[in-house]
């Protein structure tokens, strides 16, 4: 009932989950100017899909997952800053892997325990990574940040403009690629162990399921997925700081994921969408007080909307429906 | 002839069309500054000596000429931040100058955009020593941390044999104890001994115990200016050093406008070399000493940032009478490097037009009481226009 998207579930497309990707195609013709916010909306998309993968469907709290953000961006940054590596698929297919094989070296530690250690321990890799980065001023560019990357054009077609229309597009590509094999998992089996174990870990270890495994490897998946995203910051902006690795993003990304719904495949969405637009329209408004108004909008929803925005669309058509 | 009279008239009516606006040029600019997060006590000094600028100088613009600032959030050192804002200043509000900017990594990810796009880009205060030559676009009005680490250690060096370094670690703070160091050791002293300390780590007190313990003459310190550098003022005081006969040097930003009061007497006595102090007597800094105190209320003190701000404006508006309010980007940029202030609440400054960076003056101060309130008094002018020693030292090589 709360979980309306699973193996249970009818798996066939219906049509308002092509409403997203038209909504998508329409800004980019209709609102050329917000292009660069937009790329930041998918950006922040795909990497709450990665979240939503993990949280929502595997059980797995974190506040860490900007270690897997942070060094996709970073391995793109050093790849092209230092070592003259610019084609954009590459960088993306290096950032991937070096995310993954982060995830499933930690996820082997962190996944062994459960609550509250668990919490601590994904934050704790964070607040490694964080420091790493920062002391290996040669690589890394320290707290000055990392300057001088260069993309070069998508398959040699594509320049990357100052308008972001290039940098759009592929960031929608991408996202689009990620919800395809996010949304083919979940309804897969593989999905239902993990719902599975999110629902009643012991039971399932009790029928014979592999539960670390399964864990471990959406772990490694969705640590790869955030490398993507990662990435995809970098060679939209062309830059990596160090707050890319901070708390900021973690805490960030799981309060966006909230307000959009967990659980719920198009929460991940909704949350980035609204969040960075309210952000990007305060901070326009009111530069002083914005936080301000991202905090009120936070309170209302957790105190009136446990299920996310999407939670009360749901509630709204079950009412009509009831009414009809 | 009835159409061709209305054409007539159409043309006529587009060519005033065109030729009116003219006539009341508007010149954007955006300001890039911290409002929101910790560092936002920085971003507010931007905001306040940008807007006191315009406001006092209005009727010095040409005729016709309307300045509107735009200003938005970068919400910290968050480079990624700073670029899209930038990138949206830019192309969504059509800004033709930029500036502000806290933060070096700010700084550092809008340098390829004000390439690209061709849009000057003054820094108010960013103050990395090697960011403005990243953009033909870019120059810089604030300061550079070796243009006071260096004749400092020199200075000190005069006085003192034996010195101590404890910095904040990160990369002004590398900047400001090589400068230091070198300086130093130049005039013939021995430095005993360096320390970097964690940015995130509020306790001073064990870095101060083992400095104590090494009996330096002086210690040379460095935080970013705010809360820490009060922080570890209080340790010093603390742990008795400065009877320890340990003098205290630093940077300006250890002892800042507008903190110094709440780092009471265990300040007193402490020697920083900067370009700026609100203490001193200049007629110019007077001027604005007390337009500020009447704008924003008689117990704030302008800080330095507040003072690069001023500056930044005064310059933009030098590149906007000189155009008649017309903004070229590559003659805004030749106008920019051959900017001459004598008016600047810090005294004579200018651009270098080699590097498009900041030539300031340079001031010895100590920290005493003036009128029952601590001050930084000026001692002495070391030097009337010193340009980036760090740079000076890479020509050398």
């Amino acid at each position: 009932m709360n979980h309306p998207v699973g193996y249970n579930a009818d798996h066939r497309l219906r049509w308002t989950e092509w409403l997203p990707w038209v909504v998508a195609l329409a800004v980019f013709f209709l609102l050329p100017d917000y292009l660069s916010l937009g790329a930041r909306v998918l950006t922040y998309i795909l990497f709450a899909l990665s979240l939503d993968l993990i949280l929502g469907y595997a059980g797995i709290i974190t506040l860490g997952h900007a270690a897997f953000f942070g060094l996709g961006a970073y391995v793109t940054g050093i790849l092209s800053a230092k070592l003259g590596v610019n084609d954009p698929l590459l960088q993306m297919l290096c950032s991937a892997c070096a995310a993954g094989l982060l995830g499933l070296a930690t996820g082997a530690l962190v996944l062994r325990t459960h609550g509250l250690t668990q919490l601590m321990l994904t934050l704790a890799v964070a607040a490694v990574c964080l420091e790493v980065a920062n002391k290996a001023t040669p690589v890394t560019g320290g707290a000055d940040g990392l300057s001088g990357v260069t993309v070069a054009p998508i398959l040699g077609l594509f320049r990357f403009d100052m308008y972001g229309r290039t940098a759009y597009l592929w960031c929608l590509v991408l996202v689009f690629g990620g919800w395809w094999l996010i949304r083919r998992l979940i309804y897969s089996p593989f999905g239902a162990a993990l719902t599975g174990i999110r629902e009643n870990s012991v039971r399932m270890h009790a029928v014979g399921a592999p539960v670390y495994k399964r864990l471990l490897t959406v772990y490694t998946l969705s640590a790869a997925i955030a490398g993507i995203a990662g990435a995809l910051l970098t060679q939209t902006n062309q830059f990596v700081g160090l707050n890319v690795l901070g708390f900021e993003p973690s805490g960030e990304l799981l309060v966006m994921l909230i307000l959009g719904g967990v659980g719920r495949l198009y929460g991940a969405f909704v949350g980035p969408l609204v969040f960075l637009i309210a952000q990007d329209f305060l901070a326009r408004q009111f530069p002083e007080y914005w936080y301000f108004g991202i905090g009120l909008m936070l309170v209302v929803v957790v105190l009136f909307a446990r299920g996310g925005i999407l939670g009360i669309s749901d509630a709204v058509i079950a009412r009509m429906r009831r009414k009809a | 002839m009835k159409t061709r009279m209305s054409l007539c008239v159409g043309l006529a009516a587009a060519a005033m069309a065109c030729a009116f606006p003219a006539a009341a040029q508007t010149v954007k600019i955006g300001l890039i500054s911290t409002y929101s997060g910790p560092g936002a006590a920085q971003g507010d000094q931007i905001d306040k000596g940008a807007k006191l600028y315009m406001k006092l100088h209005a009727d010095k613009l040409p005729p016709g000429v309307k300045v509107e600032l735009i200003t938005r959030d970068d919400t910290g050192a968050n480079g990624d931040v700073a670029k899209r804002i930038a990138q949206e200043l830019i192309v969504r509000d059509k800004v033709q100058i930029l500036t502000g900017v806290v933060w070096t990594p700010n700084m550092a990810a809008i340098a390829p955009l004000t390439a690209e796009a061709k849009i000057p880009f003054v820094s108010a205060n960013a103050s990395g020593a090697k960011v403005v030559g990243m953009s033909p676009y870019m120059a810089r009005v604030s300061f550079t941390l070796c243009q006071s680490a260096y004749p400092l250690g020199q200075w000190a060096a005069k006085k003192y044999k034996k010195a101590y370094s404890a910095v904040s670690d990160f990369a002004p703070g590398h900047e400001a104890e090589g400068c230091f160091v070198r300086g130093f050791k130049e005039g013939g002293g021995e430095v005993v001994g360096t320390v970097r300390i964690p940015l995130a780590n509020p306790d001073f007190v064990p870095f101060m115990q083992r400095i104590k313990d090494a009996k330096p003459d002086v210690l040379f310190a460095f935080n970013p200016a705010g809360k820490q550098a009060t922080a570890m003022m209080k340790a010093y005081g603390d742990l008795g050093m400065d009877k320890a006969n340990i003098k205290y040097l630093g940077t300006g930003d250890i002892t800042t406008d507008e903190e110094l009061q709440g780092m009471g007497d265990a300040a007193l006595g402490v020697i920083t070399m900067h370009h700026y102090s609100a203490a001193a007597d200049r007629p110019a800094n007077k001027a604005f000493v007390a337009a500020y105190k009447k704008e924003y209320g008689a117990d704030l003190n302008p800080g330095f940032m507040v003072v690069g701000a001023w500056d930044a404006m005064d310059a933009i508006y030098g590149a906007i009478r000189a155009q008649g309010g017309k903004i070229d980007p590559d003659k805004t940029m030749e106008i920019l490097k051959q900017y001459k202030s004598t008016t600047s609440p810090r005294g004579p400054m200018s651009i270098d037009p080699e590097t498009r960076d900041v030539i300031n003056p340079e001031y010895l101060r100590e920290v005493r009481k003036v009128g029952g309130k601590l001050a930084n008094v000026e001692l002495e002018t070391i030097t009337t226009a010193i340009k980036d020693p760090l740079k000076e030292f890479e020509k050398k090589k």
